[in-house]
């Protein structure tokens, strides 16, 4: 793999090729010295446009455990931040020897712009760009799913069968996104449950079921997995719902909804959480939810991302 | 000023014939011609004569945004692409909305020499949308404007719409709408549908357009004034002029060639050179524009050239400018769309492309007769040719072509404006020997 920028275009086998990757560095993370010296001598640039803590700090985790120099590029907030710096911020990193940039942008498709332009050689790793993907934390949610799912037998195997209902705001969710293309890969099913002001145009010719009513959604469709959105704050202001409380009523998953699920249903959410909007605070905390899983898996699968895409002779692969 | 024999052209309708050009007309018209002494004799065998192409719908940039384009290098893009006359659009800086800049951007194109340049005034001060500009003073003026437009921002504000088109009828003007409701399309980046939905690009949504015109075609009725619609892009709004023409509503509509011919899928590749407004539709779309320029309901093709300086398209999708070039690839583009898939003739390209436009701009001067004694405004073009289109093709100052290494047919070889040549051999010629020309050809007034 010479980049990763989307998990529509994933293959199945390099998919699942990722997640067992994944499973050893999983197992790193469990020794005393948890660093690989795989990427020693690589520089891995995290090339932030938009605020994200968790997701670069993640991947910050991932590369130094695989001996990377990382270097944190935060571009919000500078005069960085309209395209013509894109390209000159490219050509900077590429001039200071950069083999990898995680890029995360406001603007859908920069990370793929970044891939085509010829401004940098490097390889480049969307960590989420606009409302278009968020290839990582879809990796990690079917890496999460698989480990609950097959236990200490997940290595090689897909999610075929598997029931995934994402709830909440599927517009402006490249999260949303990434999970359906990659499910839809591995064999899974998904639904989508949201207002219909919330649901992007056009979803219907997409491999999904859509649902408006999520007491009626969870009744029948009875899924294997409950995956919560998160509500921005900015869209309560935009008209697409009257007031949050009739939101977390109609919408999120409050304790009664919890325990309406199947015992063996798990509960995710890709975090931050409006705890008390999309989902509750039990919800959050159950034995059921996938949380703080979630972060934990994020670290292997960003190892396995880097790991895949610097390791060895780049030049020889491109 | 130097006679042109020109031998073995062939006419819109088929004809062939051989054409003398003297003193700015055509002198003579008929079959074995003899060269007069002097003459530049053209052997056009195998060329299709066209009347000098007219687009009502151009920027040209000047004054203002110089670094994207001036009134002597888009016309000179207009001569290449076998343009004689161009419309000038009105969103410079300061804004085309008083006779001062009108005049201006009149004289700029008199002193150019490339092409016959027709400003257009803006329908409200600043483009802004609230009060109408000095459309009379710019009417009276040297620039004598017929054609009113606010093009790059819709005028939304339906009270002063129907003023609007009510104080241009004054003139026998004509107002040409960008019809863009700005509240549905707010950040809108590319046609909404699954595509932007996957895309994560913010969706421009057909209602937008076809809302806008529905309405305005309702005021053009109500109060009796003329109406052009600019760019039209869906379906959805052929329909709705099909059904304003059958009802007898005074209205015109365009199309520019990229809706003829290019789709939303192009925007797969994020690359911002296929970024325009109104945006790139669906295919159906496509068809259904073809399908609306066939049977008439679409009266013209229009390019809205919009040149942009190179790092306005090198960046993120959200941040790049919206417009691409289309004066040199117009005629190639709507051979490829109309012509080589069999549903226009030569004479159809010849109505949509200069006599139409140049009625509703109620441009003088330039004949579609061919007659002897009409000027001089023609265009030969051999549509046998075929190549991949490249910088080479483009003679205005910027690249933003989306057509960069497509295969497109058809190249002009001539173009004259007023008897003088602008373009011989696919060359444009040099910029003081056509001002030259056209001193000698003297002051007209289009």
């Amino acid at each position: 793999m010479r980049h990763l920028l989307s998990t529509r275009d994933l293959l199945r086998e390099d998919a699942i090729g990722l997640l067992d990757i994944a499973e050893d560095m999983s197992e790193v993370q469990n020794r005393e010295v948890k660093k690989l010296p795989t990427l020693r001598g690589k520089t891995v640039v995290n090339l932030f446009f938009e605020d994200s803590t968790r997701t670069r700090t993640s991947f910050e985790v991932a590369a130094k455990r695989l001996s990377a120099d990382v270097i944190n590029f935060s571009a919000k907030g500078s005069s960085v931040s309209k395209g013509e710096s894109l390209k000159d911020t490219a050509q900077t990193l590429a001039a200071m020897g950069a083999d990898g940039v995680v890029i995360r942008h406001s603007a859908s498709g920069a990370p793929q712009v970044l891939a085509q332009s010829g401004w940098i050689d490097a390889g480049v790793v969307n960590a989420g760009d606009g409302t278009h993907e968020h290839p990582t934390q879809a990796l990690l949610d079917a890496f999460t799913m698989r480990r609950r799912i097959h236990g200490d037998a997940a290595r090689g195997r897909d999610l075929d069968g598997v029931s995934v209902m994402i709830v909440g705001d599927v517009l402006h969710s490249r999260v949303a996104r990434s999970n359906l293309w990659l499910l839809e890969t591995l064999g899974a099913h998904v639904t989508f449950v949201a207002p219909a002001t919330l649901v992007p145009v056009g979803a219907s010719t997409w491999p999904v079921d859509i649902r408006y009513d999520l007491d009626v959604a969870l009744a029948e469709v009875r899924p294997d997995v409950v995956m919560m959105l998160r509500i921005q704050q900015e869209r309560m202001n935009a008209a697409f719902f009257p007031t949050t409380r009739e939101y977390a009523r109609q919408w999120g998953l409050d304790d009664e909804r919890l325990l309406a699920l199947r015992p063996d249903s798990i509960v995710m959410h890709p975090g931050p959480m409006n705890r008390g909007l999309e989902i509750s605070s039990r919800a959050a905390d159950s034995a059921q939810s996938t949380v703080i899983e979630q972060v934990a898996n994020g670290v292997s699968i960003r190892m396995a991302v880097l790991y895949s895409l610097l390791s060895g002779d780049r030049e020889a692969r491109s | 000023m130097t006679t042109t024999l020109i031998s073995g052209a062939t006419l819109p309708d088929g004809t062939t014939t051989d054409l003398v050009i003297a003193d700015g007309v055509i002198a003579e018209r008929g079959v074995g011609l003899s060269a007069p002494a002097g003459a530049r004799v053209l052997d056009a065998t195998g060329l299709v004569a066209l009347p000098g192409l007219v687009d009502l719908h151009t920027h040209l940039r000047e004054p203002g945004f110089e670094q994207s384009e001036t009134v002597l290098s888009g016309t000179r893009a207009a001569a290449a692409g076998g343009f004689t006359a161009v419309f000038a659009m009105a969103n410079t800086m300061p804004v085309s909305d008083t006779a001062g800049v009108v005049e201006q951007v009149q004289t700029l194109g008199d002193a150019a020499g490339y092409a016959t340049v027709r400003p257009i005034g803006a329908v409200t001060v600043g483009l802004a949308g609230e009060r109408l500009s000095e459309i009379g003073a710019m009417a009276k003026s040297r620039a004598a404007v017929r054609v009113f437009s606010d093009d790059g921002k819709c005028v939304h504000d339906s009270l002063l719409m129907r003023r609007a088109l009510e104080y241009v009828k004054t003139f026998d003007g004509v107002v040409a709408q960008h019809a863009q409701d700005p509240r549905l399309t707010e950040n809108a980046q590319m046609n909404e549908g699954a595509l932007s939905s996957e895309l994560g690009l913010k969706g421009w949504p057909a209602v937008a357009e076809e809302s806008i015109i529905a309405r305005d075609v309702l005021l053009a009725e109500h109060v009796g004034a003329r109406l052009h619609i600019c760019h039209l892009s869906t379906a959805g709004s052929v329909d709705v002029v099909r059904w304003a023409k059958a009802r007898g509503i005074e209205v015109t509509a365009e199309v520019t060639p990229h809706h003829l011919l290019l789709t939303e899928e192009l925007i797969r590749s994020y690359d911002a050179r296929y970024k325009v407004n109104p945006p790139l539709r669906r295919d159906e779309d496509v068809r259904a524009l073809r399908e609306g320029l066939v049977d008439g309901t679409i009266d013209i093709v229009a390019t809205d050239h919009a040149p942009h300086p190179e790092e306005s398209k090198d960046c993120e999708w959200d941040h790049a400018s919206f417009g691409m070039v289309g004066l040199e690839s117009a005629l190639s583009v709507v051979q490829a769309a109309m012509v080589d898939t069999g549903l226009f003739g030569w004479a159809d390209v010849a109505r949509v492309l200069s006599q139409t436009p140049a009625a509703i701009g109620r441009l003088n001067g330039h004949s579609h007769s061919f007659g002897v004694g009409s000027n001089a405004n023609l265009a030969f073009v051999d549509p046998a040719s075929s190549s991949t289109f490249s910088t080479d093709r483009l003679a205005g100052k910027s690249h933003n072509s989306p057509y960069l290494g497509m295969t497109l047919p058809g190249s002009v070889r001539h173009t004259f404006h007023r008897g003088y040549p602008t373009v011989l051999d696919g060359v444009v010629l040099d910029a003081s020997e056509v001002a030259a020309a056209h001193v000698k050809a003297g002051v007209f007034r289009g």
